[in-house]
């Protein structure tokens, strides 16, 4: 396209203007978040190690989220908005089943806890899989030619709709998920146990995007979903069904955030009708970071993120602390998407992630 | 694509698409028939309006007629051509709270608005008319619209209420006493300056972010507004400065007033406060609406239009795109800066929970299902959604409830009704209720989005 020769051609002039100063900037903000991620480590390296435990198991649960994210934005361009109310509703599809329809609580036995929860994330990863399938089919695959903007509107709208029949089913309160998983301390740091269910959950998710990964790069469907995000209509000339594909594309993004349902009401034993909206956008943020369409990279965004939430949160040496997290959470968003928007391991393309 | 033709796809598949029905078949008549149709749909909404209550209907039916009847005023009196319809709209707005009392029950509605809920609609209104000058006119989607509102009603609490009681500072306030502390201003001079500070939060908001690519700028907007509401949230101990006092919000607020009478109380029967209150929201949407019809047939509006139809092609035109698109952002900034200052007036508080991600996708559902890029329609929009709001929802959930037998709490689900318009609108006439017919158009053909400026830093 005629802008992108145009932007190249002259990219060494806006280089010279602008990258000496966003760099700069980048580079004093990164500074001064290792010297306090230092001096905290210094003054109670316990406190560091086991908080930093914490952030990765939490940012391992954000990765599944980004994950499916990603995915999406790389095949459609398209901010799925609704992806976080489906990991909600994973959530409470998986509450219900373990909790309700299996009876699974703190006191069940091994053997029970393994297949009730095995069985528990197959639904959670069909249900989930299915209606991210139909929302696309639905409310996107109409709009697939509308202006760019229209898509990203209504799935704004499928979120509230989904966030919706989560209250319905929820509630306004928050509901407790039964500590499933053991809580026994596997070790323990300074006094600080990490335990058997936060190790568990991030065990869990290695195999997961270890799966990921193989079905992307190296099957027949996974080279389906490469070419269609990188070109549709070429994709559909050389005998790729786009739509299918598509769909393909939405389900693994919905079975993904399915397992993220599980393994964060496992984790943290405690559900909301809105933490869709939250997570959502926290691994959203992930995706960014790492690099929007990268695959390891959201999962690299979204360690990043669980650490940064977990330091400001447990650490104790001028933390600003959990009401700030949001905030802080958002800060990196829209610093990234300003300063560096191919992200951490994207590529630097003319359009820009 | 490879779309499979449509006899040979399941069932489930052609179900899918049955919300984009209605425009296929639009799409199939020819203009004979789409004249007839339109026809019988104008009856059929008199026929639902009708049903719903006599003077609404009457109303229509004035509108209706005003509109045949305009070609027939002779030339020489055209501004009465241009004037007529907005006339009659203003009388029966202005009239409103003469009347409201006697007007009948609608049907599934409920009561028609009283008058403290047509001050709540009319701060909407402005809100959604600033929103509709970013989106609809500039089409840079704005997912923290919210955070505009929250700068001015904030500003206004400052300026007008005990926040800073270490100051002693008065400046034309109606009813507040001679010692009572912190900072009193004028809630008429208070309007602007929030307006003119909110304006300039859009300023320096736009500047970073405004270069982004148009999704990007809908998450880094979506960004902000979440952020100015936690600030706020968290804003009691700055640094051991009690800013926005917290959750607990800054409350009581002055309200505006003039000649010494105080809008909260009124003065005798007839200037009852929510009266006042009224007609000012009411003058004040008149001055936006003004403003936003003049903004749009001006160069900075056509150029805002340019950039949303391609703004490959504005630039190449000499289209400022910065410039331009950041005076959109400082103009929808503006009016979310009056709106928000009017409203903490009005509810004489301010609360860091009022300022939520629901309330920007509120507004925007607003201008989506009225018509971006169209006042009426947007007007429309907004007066209607803050309706179902404030009383609406609860009315219909009660009568749903009475006639079902069920304890459905509809207002609980109040965004999720929301978001089903959005949805629903998107797909089936995403150029809203009463489109602006350029706006149609770009939505029958597509237009090209690809953005000039690159993202890169």
């Amino acid at each position: 396209m005629a802008t992108n020769a145009r932007s190249e051609n002259i990219s060494w002039i806006r280089g010279f203007r602008r990258v000496s100063v966003a760099p700069a900037f980048g580079f004093a903000l990164v500074a001064l978040l290792l010297v306090w991620l230092a001096i905290n480590l210094a003054k109670t390296p316990s406190d560091f190690a086991s908080v930093a435990l914490e952030g990765l198991t939490l940012g391992l649960v954000y990765g599944l989220i980004a994950l499916g994210y990603s995915l999406v934005y790389g095949i459609l361009e398209l901010i799925n908005f609704a992806h976080g109310d489906v990991f909600m509703l994973g959530s409470w599809i998986s509450f219900t089943v373990a909790a309700h329809k299996i009876g699974l609580d703190a006191g069940s036995s091994g053997f029970a806890v393994i297949w009730g929860l095995a069985l528990t994330l197959l639904v959670a990863m069909a249900f989930c899989g299915a209606l991210n399938v139909t929302i696309e089919r639905l409310a996107y695959r109409p709009l697939r030619n509308a202006p760019r903007l229209a898509p990203l509107i209504t799935a704004i709208g499928m979120s509230f709709i989904l966030q919706n029949v989560g209250l319905n089913r929820l509630g306004p309160a928050p509901v407790s998920v039964p500590n499933i998983l053991p809580t026994d301390p596997v070790f323990s740091i300074g006094g600080h146990a990490y335990r058997w269910s936060s190790l568990i959950v991030a065990l869990t998710t290695f195999p997961i995007l270890f799966l990921l990964i193989w079905l992307v790069q190296r099957t027949r469907q996974g080279k389906a979903m490469r070419a269609t995000a990188q070109d549709q209509e070429a994709a559909a000339m050389m005998g790729i069904n786009v739509n299918r594909t598509i769909s393909f594309t939405f389900l693994i993004a919905g079975a993904l955030a399915g397992v993220a349902g599980l393994l964060y009401a496992l984790y943290s034993t405690n559900i909301r009708y809105d933490q869709g909206f939250q997570l959502g956008l926290i691994a959203f943020t992930a995706a960014v970071l790492g690099g929007i369409g990268n695959l390891p990279g959201a999962v690299l965004g979204a360690i990043l993120i669980g650490l940064i939430q977990q330091f400001n949160e447990g650490l104790s040496w001028h933390a600003p602390s959990s009401q700030w997290t949001q905030s802080i959470v958002f800060a990196i968003l829209i610093l990234i998407l300003v300063f560096r928007p191919e992200g951490l391991l994207g590529e630097r393309t003319p359009e820009g992630g | 694509m490879t779309e499979l033709p449509e006899y040979r796809r399941p069932w489930w598949d052609r179900w899918a698409e049955i919300l984009g029905e209605p425009r296929r078949r639009w799409r199939a008549l020819d203009d004979r028939q789409r004249y007839q149709v339109g026809i019988v749909l104008r009856v059929v909404l008199l026929g639902v309006v009708v049903y719903i209550a006599w003077p609404l209907a009457l109303l229509v039916l004035v509108l209706f007629l005003a509109q045949y009847a305009k070609p027939y005023i002779p030339d020489e009196y055209a501004w009465a051509r241009r004037m007529l319809v907005p006339t009659i709209v203003l009388i029966v707005a202005v009239t409103y709270p003469f009347y409201v009392e006697s007007l009948p029950v609608m049907q599934l509605f409920g009561a028609f608005p009283d008058v403290n809920t047509a001050v709540i609609m009319g701060v909407y209104v402005i809100m959604a008319i600033g929103l509709n000058i970013v989106v609809g006119y500039a089409g840079l989607l704005d997912l923290g619209y919210v955070a505009f509102y929250a700068m001015g009603a904030y500003a206004c609490a400052w300026f007008a209420s005990v926040q800073f009681s270490g100051q002693h500072i008065k400046f034309g306030a109606v009813g507040v006493g001679g010692s009572t502390p912190g900072i009193h201003i004028s809630i008429w001079v208070l309007l602007l300056i929030a307006a003119i500070l909110t304006a300039l939060i859009g300023i320096v908001i736009g500047l970073p972010t405004l270069r982004l690519r148009g999704d990007y700028l809908a998450i880094v907007t979506l960004g902000f507004g979440e952020i100015l509401p936690q600030v706020a949230n968290n804003g009691d101990s700055l640094g051991g400065f009690n800013l926005t006092n917290g959750p607990n919000g800054i409350t009581p607020i002055d309200s505006p007033g003039f000649f010494g009478i105080s809008f909260q109380e009124g003065s005798g029967s007839f200037f009852t406060g929510p009266r006042l209150y009224f007609w000012f929201v009411l003058i004040l949407v008149i001055i936006t609406v003004f403003s936003s019809l003049r903004l749009r047939d001006s160069r900075l509006g056509r150029a805002w239009i340019a950039i949303r139809e391609d703004e490959t092609a504005a630039a190449a035109m000499g289209v400022p795109l910065m410039r331009t698109k950041t005076w959109a952002y400082a103009t929808g900034a503006f009016f979310g800066g009056i709106a928000g200052a009017y409203f903490a007036s009005f509810k004489s508080s301010t609360f860091p929970n009022d300022f939520s991600f629901n309330i920007s996708a509120f507004i925007l559902s607003m201008v989506i299902l009225g018509g971006m890029g169209n006042v009426w329609g947007v007007i429309f929009g907004a007066a209607f959604l803050a309706y179902l709001n404030q009383e609406g929802l609860a009315n219909i959930g009660h009568k749903l409830n009475q006639t079902f037998g069920t304890h459905l709490d509809v207002p609980l689900y109040q965004y999720g009704i929301y978001g089903a318009i959005i949805v629903i609108v998107m797909l089936v006439r995403p150029e809203g209720l009463i489109p602006s017919a350029r706006r149609q158009a770009e939505f029958r053909e597509g237009v090209a989005d690809t953005p000039l400026y690159d993202t890169q830093a």
